[in-house]
């Protein structure tokens, strides 16, 4: 379990470190918190042979609201996320999300930023920001640009992140009224990832119907996806059990599903299913105050 | 008496250096110019090796040698096996493969080097050219005739076929009013992973020809005969430490090639060597447990007594022997019979190579799989003749009046009230209401489960006329000038924490403050003899050569004592560091007899100086530990999804020393029990790679995972041995498997589902589901 041999930088500014990571392009890694990146290479699976570690640039690990939006720089552990009051009051369905994430030692180690990097197919941010139509922030050497969820995950542990910019922050809405978010996981149950995770923010018109609804669903595919069937079947809609049950057969609907030793194809298409019903009802109740 | 020890919550003497990180395990040693070592190993799980380059490896600076097969061919022993049953073949397993590998992670090459990364560099530079052969990696194929043979001289993959037949099969067979139930089982393979993995440091000193080796092991003494006659260097100038070790669950109850390359390379060079396994090493690498496919039919009269039991078990025995290999699927033989004296037997254990690690002793170590059938059957039977298991054991278990029992598997159990065990558990978990709940639920469609277990396991190994390699203990008592007290044990203890029992028992005989007795074990030049730890025997056996040899220590005292008081030697007692006459009236203080014994001025005549006594004890018989365990499970018709509601226990390990270290054994017995039952699996694909070879990958239960457990226990002393204790460390695994699937199966019942086998994922319980409610 020990690496290839790599040489470590440690760029005090990001200024620093978007020139380092355009020294050495695909040569260079970029380490966050390192809890995917580390095991990877301690198995010899990736062996970058430049570490460019932006741990210790200050100001990127924060949780703030500007102009009725809330942005998270990239360096937030889960744990922060977990325990952030704003979150808990304006976006609840991020510390939902980052409580379900590994355990204790990772949240308080892994970070936002790198865990949507990576681009994990069964992580669990991914599912967030699609739900919540986040943006993500990515910043080059003399460019900055905002990359909308939708368009970040290319597939199996590729992002839309051009060769040497750097992922510095997420910008998500905050809850608006008659809304309600909900995360729900199925754990693998040696890894922890979700064999099925499933995230939705739902909300609701003056007179109860469906006016809006995002689910976004990791674990099952290639990469994190949003349903668009099941979102299509169900908004203007006004929400009943049957419903919401219906709606959520579409899940997996022209996704290439994953079949592993936990879960085969046809199970876990059908996990896809009774998860995102549950995420459906219990974002639901939440919409509905209850 | 009134040092009461025995029997308290006594914290452990272990725990302050092992909490604050202040202990030493074998990577905490640094020896001076110590040198480090990595293996090339295996990617292929049958192959002819037609050529190791390491011209690359050697070059890398840093890089101080490495060698392959050839190089140690004819210079070191091969790996041992100790199983000596009768017609065993056992192949020649050479420390690193020479012409052919067998499995996949098998040691090709070792590469030294002035430290561990430039090792681990080299490693990846040693090119091997494979000429691969097909795989065998199911045992029931290795069996088939035109099946390929993985060790030709043999000419087949069966390694031993061991039969055990009793009764009068004719009258059973002719009895028309039996019912037989069929059913094949499978106890899927498991990995041990202890948290400290393997290590070994050898170092040899070319001047005094000498070989000191550093293991974390369960067995240094057997370690150090094997090392040196591996090695060559002679036994009297060979010396194993063990310093702490950080779990072994049997996987650390072996001699590994590793092991033995590490002293040759020390020889070689004449400095230290150094490994340490990595994670995925000891997934590969350490032996593997369980792995045995059971057909097994049992024969049953309508009221529930069951007369016959036939068993055919196939064992998936890996590529090698390691140390007890073949050994361990013939004590699931020896036990399947658990609590219930059947009269009928007929059990034939066919052991068989395949092209994967090789299974041996993992906590439990063919009686989990024993337990595992026959308590599965018990359910089986009940739910075919309709009665409720709990009655159908009950009219299974032999009177209390009867022990000792002789049974036809050729032991004899000393003790035991299994209906007592039994009783308790269904109150504690207030049984006939849980039924009463399970209905309600099932009317609600929600399914509860509740399983029971009703174990007995075989511990205290043992008389060494059935151990290989002898079966007793040693311990030495050494009462020192200043009146402390040195105890010595041959029994290695690998973090159960005997430091403390041992020290109870000895502080507790001679009536001296528990914090005067240390404990020192794990060290072939401290202790003079020893076994080890495994088999549930460290206290009930070790335990009591330490008792013995205080024993001694105290008739020697009591002599020199009366000597002093000018008394008669008599019953005298040892009681607040004092000792004095039953009545109390002369006494004299325990330090001025050592004094005495030491300086030896007054001493009575024919008496020694000195006050160190050594004794080996040889147990009689095996002891026999029981229990009853009950698991409430739920689980969820949608998706198959098991939640593990409650459990409770009650085991009976004989006379109690310590209660808090018998909650632990039993409480991490259960974690790796229940683990079996709904989530470890190590699966080799069809070409033997091993696709669980990580700890994302096997599932390693976590503690979230567990409700709170509720253990209880009651004490039937055994009388093979002065302690009257039993054992206690694999209980917990070898009850909590059978509990955990028999609930999970009365959940699915209202399915009419029969049986699933093991892990219990949820896939599984949702396919078997499918079907829909069917009404019997």
């Amino acid at each position: 379990m020990i690496a290839q041999p790599f040489e470590y930088h440690v760029p005090k500014t990001l200024a620093e470190a978007s020139q380092l990571v355009a020294q050495f392009g695909a040569e260079g890694k970029i380490l966050a918190g390192g809890h995917s990146l580390v095991p990877m290479m301690k198995l010899r699976l990736a062996s970058p042979k430049h570490l460019i570690d932006i741990g210790r640039i200050a100001d990127l690990s924060y949780v703030r609201e500007e102009d009725g939006k809330i942005q998270i720089g990239a360096l937030t552990t889960h744990y922060n996320i977990e325990s952030s009051e704003l979150l808990k009051s304006k976006c609840p369905l991020l510390p939902e999300t980052a409580r379900e994430i590994g355990d204790a030692q990772v949240r308080n180690k892994g970070t936002i930023g790198g865990s949507l990097a990576h681009s994990d197919p069964a992580g669990d941010w991914p599912t967030a920001v699609l739900a919540l139509d986040a943006e993500v922030q990515a910043l080059g050497t003399g460019t900055e640009r905002w990359i909308s969820a939708k368009d970040f995950f290319v597939g199996l542990l590729e992002t839309s992140l051009a060769p040497g910019e750097i992922l510095t922050a997420i910008r998500v809405p905050s809850l608006p009224a008659r809304s309600g978010d909900a995360y729900v996981k199925l754990r693998q149950p040696a890894s922890g990832f979700a064999i099925v995770g499933v995230a939705v923010r739902l909300g609701l018109d003056e007179k109860g119907a469906i006016q809006h609804v995002s689910v976004g669903i990791t674990g099952v595919g290639p990469k994190a996806y949003r349903a668009a069937a099941v979102e299509g079947a169900l908004s203007g809609k006004s929400p009943s059990a049957k419903r919401l049950a219906e709606a959520s057969e579409h899940a997996a609907e022209g996704i290439d599903v994953n079949s592993d030793l936990y879960a085969s194809a046809t199970y876990r298409a059908h996990l896809a299913s009774v998860y995102t019903r549950r995420a459906l009802e219990k974002a639901l109740d939440r919409a509905s105050g209850k | 008496m009134s040092t009461k020890l025995l029997g308290e919550r006594i914290k452990r003497k272990e725990d302050p250096r092992l909490i604050q990180g202040r202990a030493h395990y074998v990577d905490d040693i640094k020896l001076d110019g110590m040198l480090h070592m990595v293996f090339a190993r295996s990617v292929y799980a049958h192959a002819r090796i037609t050529k190791v380059d390491t011209t690359a490896a050697r070059a890398l600076p840093g890089v101080v040698a490495v060698y392959t097969g050839q190089d140690i061919k004819g210079k070191l022993g091969l790996v041992p096996c100790a199983a000596g049953m009768e017609g065993l073949k056992i192949p020649d397993h050479p420390c690193l493969a020479i012409d052919k590998v067998c499995y996949i992670g098998e040691p090709i090459a070792a590469v030294v080097a002035r430290d561990r990364y430039v090792a681990r560099d080299a490693a990846d530079l040693i090119e091997v050219n494979y000429d691969p052969l097909p795989a065998v990696t199911d045992p029931l194929k290795a069996l088939e005739k035109g099946s390929n043979v993985i060790h030709e001289e043999f000419g087949d993959n069966v390694a031993f076929v061991a039969k055990l037949d009793a009764g009068d099969w004719k009258v059973v067979e002719a009895d028309s009013t039996l019912k037989v139930i069929k059913q094949r089982f499978i106890n899927q393979r498991l990995a041990p992973i202890s948290m400290e993995t393997r290590g070994v440091i050898a170092s040899y000193s070319p001047g005094e020809d000498t070989l000191t080796v550093w293991s974390s092991t369960q067995i240094p003494h057997i370690l150090k005969t094997q090392l040196a006659l591996m090695s060559g260097v002679d036994e009297a100038r060979s010396r194993v430490i063990t310093p702490e070790v950080g779990g072994g669950f049997g996987s650390k109850l072996n001699v590994y090639g590793e092991e033995g390359v590490a002293c040759f390379a020390s020889k070689q060079l004449g400095k230290p060597v150094k490994w340490i396994e990595g994670r995925r090493e000891n997934m590969l690498a350490t032996i593997h447990g369980r792995d045995q496919v059971n057909d097994l039919e049992i024969y049953v009269q309508p009221d529930g007594k069951v007369v016959g039991l036939k068993c055919l078990i196939v064992a998936d025995l890996g590529a090698y022997h390691q140390l007890l290999t073949p050994a361990i699927p013939t004590l699931t033989a020896l036990m399947i019979l658990g609590c219930y004296n059947i009269k009928h037997v007929d059990v034939e254990t066919k052991g068989v190579f395949t092209n994967k690690m090789a299974t041996d002793a993992y906590r439990g170590a063919g009686r989990p799989e024993a337990t595992y059938i026959i308590e599965r059957a018990m359910d089986l039977v009940a739910h075919e003749l309709k009665l409720d298991p709990a009655e159908v054991r009950e009219k299974n278990f032999p009177s209390p009046k009867d022990f000792p029992l002789a049974l036809p598997t050729g032991v004899t159990y000393d003790t035991a009230n299994y209906q007592k065990t039994l009783k308790r558990v269904l109150k504690a978990a207030s049984y006939s209401k849980l039924r009463k709940e399970q209905e309600r639920l099932r009317k609600k469609g929600k399914y509860l489960g509740i399983g029971l277990s009703t174990y007995v396991e075989i511990c205290a190994m043992g008389p060494s006329s059935r151990m290989p390699a002898g079966g007793w203990e040693a311990g030495t008592v050494r009462v020192e000038v200043t009146g402390k007290v040195t105890v010595l044990s041959g029994a290695s203890p690998h973090g159960q924490g005997e430091e403390t029992t041992f020290a109870q028992i000895v502080a507790e005989e001679l009536g001296i403050p528990f914090d005067d007795v240390t404990v020192y074990h794990g060290d072939t030049f401290q202790i003079p003899m020893g076994i080890g730890t495994f088999g549930s025997r460290t206290t009930a056996v070790g335990g009591t050569a330490i008792y013995n040899a205080a024993q001694r220590i105290k008739k020697k005292m009591a002599r020199i004592a009366a000597h002093k008081l000018g008394i008669k030697p008599g019953a005298l007692q040892f009681v607040d560091g004092k000792i004095q006459t039953a009545d109390g009236q002369k006494s004299i203080g325990f330090g001025e007899v050592v004094a005495e014994a030491i300086f030896a001025k007054q001493l009575p005549p024919g008496i020694e100086p000195g006050l160190t006594e050594h004794c080996v004890f040889e147990p009689p018989n095996y002891t026999f530990p029981f229990g009853a365990h009950l698991a409430v499970t739920e689980v969820e018709a949608e998706t198959g999804e098991v939640r593990l509601r409650d459990y409770f226990c009650v085991d009976d390990c004989g006379r109690i020393l310590n209660p808090m270290l018998v909650d632990g054994q039993v409480h991490g017995g259960l974690a790796q029990g229940i683990g079996q039952a709904l989530w470890e699996e190590l699966v080799y694909d069809e070409n033997g790679q091993l696709v669980t070879g990580s700890l994302m990958d096997y599932a390693l239960p976590r503690a979230h995972q567990f409700p709170w457990f509720n253990t209880s226990n009651t004490e039937t002393r055994t009388p093979v041995n002065p302690l009257g204790a039993k054992g206690v460390g694999e209980a917990g695994t070898i009850g909590s498997t059978p509990a955990v699937v028999n609930s999970v199966m009365d959940a699915l019942r209202p399915f009419g589902v029969r049986h699933i086998d093991m892990p219990l994922k949820p896939e599984k319980l949702w396919n078997a589901m499918k079907g829909g409610l069917k009404t019997s």
